[in-house]
């Protein structure tokens, strides 16, 4: 199981405007590699991620090898009600991981 | 005579190697080629972009690049998508951030691999349909993707 680190604010002023970090341990093999016989090393990436707030897609990110291992990305979104931020990330070979998060909004 | 054609042969060989050994990469007309298929033939603008990146890089496998566009991210004025091109990786893709009026401060921050020094571009997509491009220059002295382990 991949191991992801989301920085959210506990709690935000409504309106406001939050800023998000994710990151997400994986080795992001661009498939341009070569092992020490010469073969390619095939690719295994993660493709995908997306960050939803109360089930509205608010951020997504379409990846390619050229990001780096241990994906990391930070954003921004509108605090705009008390509610859960949920992250989820999908690459190849069936990669899939989920993280959630509470955001309290006054 | 024999010992030069056995030393020509032994370097026109060296050389087959070392092609055959290149890394395929990507070029600057396939960058443009890939941002054309994103603009769907829109023109593109220059502005409105600002990248943040090193200028010169000790390790192209992990380069801190942040994003910034001009736009007052209202409901009816926002950036919709950031494309990040380069030209000299395995491939001109690096990655769509899709953004949305939701956003508040259209801004964003990650960490990519050059393998070679190059222009990194990014084409923002407004909610209007305007395409608006910004670039910046990095030195990459230790390349990233296509070295073997």
């Amino acid at each position: 199981m991949a191991s992801a680190l989301i920085k959210v604010p506990a709690s935000a002023r409504r309106g406001q405007v939050i800023q998000i970090k994710a990151l997400i341990s994986h080795v992001m093999e661009t498939g341009y590699r070569h092992d020490s016989m010469g073969a390619v090393i095939p690719r295994d990436i993660v493709r995908r991620f997306v960050c939803s707030y109360n089930g509205e897609e608010v951020f997504r990110v379409e990846m390619h090898p050229a990001i780096a291992a241990n994906p990391y990305f930070a954003f921004n979104t509108v605090a705009t009600d008390s509610g859960t931020l949920v992250f989820t990330w999908s690459g190849d070979n069936g990669f899939t991981a989920t993280e959630s998060a509470r955001i309290t909004v006054e | 005579m024999r010992r030069r054609d056995f030393l020509m042969a032994g370097s026109a060989l060296g050389a087959t190697l070392a092609l055959g050994a290149a890394p395929v990469r990507a070029t600057p007309a396939e960058a443009r080629e890939a941002i054309a298929n994103v603009t769907r033939g829109a023109p593109v603008q220059p502005g409105r972009v600002t990248l943040d990146l090193p200028p010169l890089v000790e390790n192209g496998n992990s380069v801190p690049l942040s994003i910034r566009v001009d736009s007052p991210m209202t409901a009816t004025d926002y950036v919709k998508a950031v494309h990040v091109f380069v030209e000299k990786n395995p491939q001109p893709f690096v990655a769509s951030f899709h953004l949305g009026p939701r956003a508040g401060l259209a801004s964003v921050s990650t960490r990519i691999r050059l393998a070679d020094s190059q222009t990194v571009t990014a084409v923002c997509e407004m909610s209007d349909g305007s395409f608006w491009s910004g670039s910046a220059d990095s030195v990459v002295t230790l390349a990233a993707c296509t070295e073997s382990t």
